[in-house]
């Protein structure tokens, strides 16, 4: 394990540069498999250069779950903030900020989070503050902010934490 | 340029993908307009950047993969790509707005952060 490591620093990484180019190009020749290996562990070694700081990746049950929730989600708030937009004037002035504490403290972990909050529409991350550990977002439909608090920590970030920490 | 010659079912499944992704994208340009304010209007174009697209390259994959012959899911890495990416910006500018609105003074953002909501 530790002399793959030496050579191949991030086999994930790897695996999934290899398989975006194979996508991209579209062929599964050897040709074209030799290329993007050696595009990949290119790719690889330049990671190292950049030194990210560590992190890891568990259970790809949580995984998926997550990612099944996400998906849901998506779907369902863009249809409620479709229906906020042709909606009457009343319903689009509930907008405002808002903060929470979050105990997921992943680097990695709060990557996610943020792609998941400004992919589904109607959430809106703004500021996190390391040192207080607290996450001010922006939301559209902003009638009782417990709920949006519970939604996260429920849906997400225990799953988040699960996986990353 | 001649339409592609695709069966009749595929044909009625790529376009009822392609226009439902052009509405929910026509939505969220609509919304840019609607929403009353700055931080209002930066959930708009989301609905374009997941759904809408997400719609569109649905009916691309069902198009190509039946005028080739064979299975064609590279539109995924289009997703992938546009999901990762469009949060950079849309973060940037909601930080970037806060601080101008805090620094003129402006109203639209609040003087303080809002206390962290507790269960």
């Amino acid at each position: 394990m530790t002399r793959l490591k030496r050579v191949l620093p991030y086999p994930l990484l790897f695996l999934a540069l290899l398989g975006m180019w194979l996508l991209m190009t579209q062929s599964l020749s050897a040709g074209q498999i030799l290329l993007g290996a050696v595009i990949a562990f290119g790719g690889c070694w330049t990671m190292v250069a950049l030194d990210p700081p560590a992190g890891r990746l568990r259970r790809p049950g949580a995984m998926a779950r997550l990612a099944g929730r996400v998906f849901l989600d998506v779907f369902r708030s863009n249809l409620a903030v479709g229906s906020i937009i042709l909606g009457s004037e009343d319903r689009r002035t509930h907008a405002g900020f808002m903060s929470l504490r979050l105990d997921l403290t992943s680097p990695y972990g709060l990557a996610v989070l943020a792609i998941i909050l400004t992919c589904t529409p109607g959430t809106q991350w703004v500021r996190y503050d390391p040192s207080r550990r607290v996450l001010m977002l922006h939301v559209l439909d902003l009638v009782d902010d417990r709920h949006w608090v519970r939604t996260i920590k429920e849906r997400y970030e225990s799953l988040l934490m699960e996986i990353f920490e | 340029m001649s339409a592609p010659d695709l069966p009749l079912w595929a044909a009625i499944l790529v376009s009822f993908f392609l226009v439902a992704g052009a509405l929910v994208t026509l939505l969220g340009s609509i919304g840019l307009w609607r929403l009353p304010d700055f931080y209002a209007r930066l959930h708009a174009p989301s609905l374009g950047a997941t759904l809408g697209t997400g719609l569109i390259l649905v009916a691309s994959m069902i198009c190509f993969s039946v005028l080739q012959g064979r299975p064609l899911v590279h539109e995924v890495l289009i997703g992938l790509f546009v999901t990762i990416t469009t949060p950079v910006t849309l973060m940037l500018l909601a930080s970037a707005s806060l601080y101008r609105d805090r620094v003129e003074g402006n109203d639209a953002a609040p003087k303080k952060d809002p206390p962290p909501t507790e269960l």
